[in-house]
């Protein structure tokens, strides 16, 4: 029975990843309606619920045009990759314990010591598909959101790399199960590591290219960016990969920094251990739901970087802030040590 | 020709915790997220519809007396005044129709038109006319398919006249007192709720 566990979460996991997009697109229209004092889609359902797939059938009947002036393959081929990463990304990160046949076992597809490496090197092959469908698309505006993108993506892997070094130091362990448990048996990563979660944030917004870093899609100057060519469901598919990654980015955030599915005081509680590791679960992902707001809430409250502050802020800021934050943990970690 | 330099300083907060930006983007978090709960000012377009005050400059329409004639008398006053000359009018004797030639009246329109697309709603038709023939709706919302279908002639104005003086049987009386009920009339906050579909909450 053990052995199908990894299937049977992997369904379980890229199901939820799937239906979430909906969920997060309605929210995200809801929630910019509110901040504006609009009240967001309400026509399609009750409430609107059905707006996502109302949005849904309209891209899939949309007619799917390939321009005669683009490069057939790689056009093709860019928006599929864009998905790839989001869901490959799933494969290592765990979202819980369940105790199943008196067996506690870890609800995650697969085990591996480099976790989070394995996170940030496959979330990092967005930038290909960006890069790809802005070259493919052989349009100059494209191209210059492509090329935005790509150096914005590609500066700002470095300081998110960095600023999981430190805690990456405290624990030990490239493990995100083995993190996560450093931080229910201590505090939560965002008390060890403030700035450190801060960078990481930061960092996060930018990766999903999520505002006020959306400098790959800018209608005002790019016409629209690296998708300006693509129409019907390969335009969908740069959707439900954005949408993915901010919610690995969110995932990701959680599980570093905001405890995991660590929920305060329920192991005191003496519950059932199912019971319990259950409220766990559903404490996590209610995390990811608040980041997830977090993210459209930032959205309506600061406005966007101009290209240079974008580049100035990643190199000059960023980076060196996340080099003092290593060298500062390591060297308390040497003195209490 | 010398090109002009300006030097701009970028404004820097009053200490270093205010260029960390970490505080002012908190507190312009705070300001988003009271906003949210605020009360959405949106109403339901075809259910709920804003009521517009009694002086509104709206689609014209051609008045008719107690009797159901129209007031007009083709004194041409209103084209004249029109800055847009949209209003074509051709007068006849009165006489031939209005076998009792009501009211001293020597002529009668037999053509007359308004464009309203060439319209600026300005009002000045219906500050000219001396028999308050000539007078503006509510109506903002007009929808043709040619540019032919927008020249409105007179039995369309007089209908629209109909369809107004239905849903405003105290149209004249408002047009007196127009100055006072526009005080009165809350103009920005009166929503009609007509099917009531209420908007917001969340």
């Amino acid at each position: 029975m053990e052995i199908f566990y990894p299937y049977i979460f992997m369904g379980i996991l890229l199901v939820t990843w799937l239906t979430s997009v909906p969920v997060m697109v309605l929210v995200e229209r809801k929630v910019s309606g509110w901040l504006q004092y609009r009240v967001g889609p309400t026509r399609v359902g009750p409430w609107g619920l059905l707006q996502p797939i109302a949005d849904a059938l309209k891209f899939l009947s949309k007619e799917d045009v390939v321009p005669h002036h683009v490069n057939k393959w790689l056009y093709i081929f860019a928006p599929a990759l864009m998905v790839f990463p989001a869901f490959f990304v799933i494969g290592v990160i765990p979202v819980g314990i369940l105790t199943l046949g008196g067996k506690e076992i870890l609800v995650q597809i697969g085990h591996t010591n480099i976790g989070i490496l394995y996170v940030l090197a496959v979330s990092s092959l967005v930038v290909y598909s960006i890069t790809f469908s802005a070259w493919a698309s052989n349009n100059k505006y494209s191209l210059l959101g492509g090329l935005r993108s790509a150096a914005q993506m590609m500066s700002y892997e470095l300081p998110m790399g960095l600023s999981i070094l430190g805690t990456i130091m405290l624990v030990g362990s490239l493990r995100l199960e083995d993190i996560v448990n450093f931080q229910m048996n201590s505090a939560w990563g965002i008390v060890w590591q403030p700035l450190g979660a801060l960078i990481f944030i930061v960092t996060a917004f930018a990766e999903t290219n999520r505002l006020p870093f959306d400098l790959a899609e800018a209608e005002a100057e790019l016409v629209g960016g690296y998708h300006t060519e693509y129409s019907s469901m390969k335009f969908a598919m740069f959707f439900l990969g954005e949408y993915c990654n901010m919610l690995t980015a969110s995932v990701m955030i959680t599980l570093l920094f905001l405890g995991g599915w660590n929920v305060p005081f329920v192991q005191g509680m003496n519950l059932e251990p199912l019971t319990q590791q259950v409220i766990q679960i559903a404490g996590l992902a209610l995390k990811v739901v608040f980041l997830m707001f977090f993210f459209v809430w930032v959205r309506w409250t600061l406005p966007r970087f101009r290209y240079d502050q974008l580049m100035n802020f990643g190199w000059k800021t960023l980076i060196p802030l996340a080099l003092a934050n290593v060298v500062i943990t390591a060297i308390v970690m040497a003195i209490v040590s | 020709m010398a090109v002009s330099v300006k030097n701009i300083t970028v404004p820097r907060g009053k200490n270093w915790v205010d260029n960390t930006y970490i505080i002012p983007v908190i507190k312009g978090l705070i300001i988003t997220l009271r906003h949210m709960f605020k009360k959405p000012i949106v109403l339901y377009y075809p259910e709920n519809k804003k009521v517009l005050p009694p002086n509104y400059r709206g689609l014209h329409m051609l008045t008719r007396d107690e009797q159901g004639r129209e007031k007009c008398v083709a004194c041409e006053m209103c084209s004249t005044a029109c800055p847009a000359d949209c209003i074509r009018i051709v007068a006849n004797d009165s006489g031939d129709v209005w076998k009792d030639n009501f009211e001293n009246r020597e002529k009668h329109p037999i053509v007359f038109e308004i464009d309203e697309l060439r319209c600026i709603f300005c009002g000045m038709c219906v500050e000219a006319c001396p028999e308050d023939a000539i007078d503006m709706t509510d109506m903002h919302n007009l929808a043709d398919y040619t540019r032919q279908d927008f020249i409105y002639d007179k039995e369309r104005l007089l209908g629209v006249y109909d369809e107004y003086i239905k849903r405003h049987p105290d149209h004249a009386k408002r047009r007196d007192g127009e100055f006072k009920a526009m005080k009165n009339s809350s103009y920005f906050s009166v929503v009609s709720v007509e099917n009531a579909k209420k908007p917001g909450g969340h």
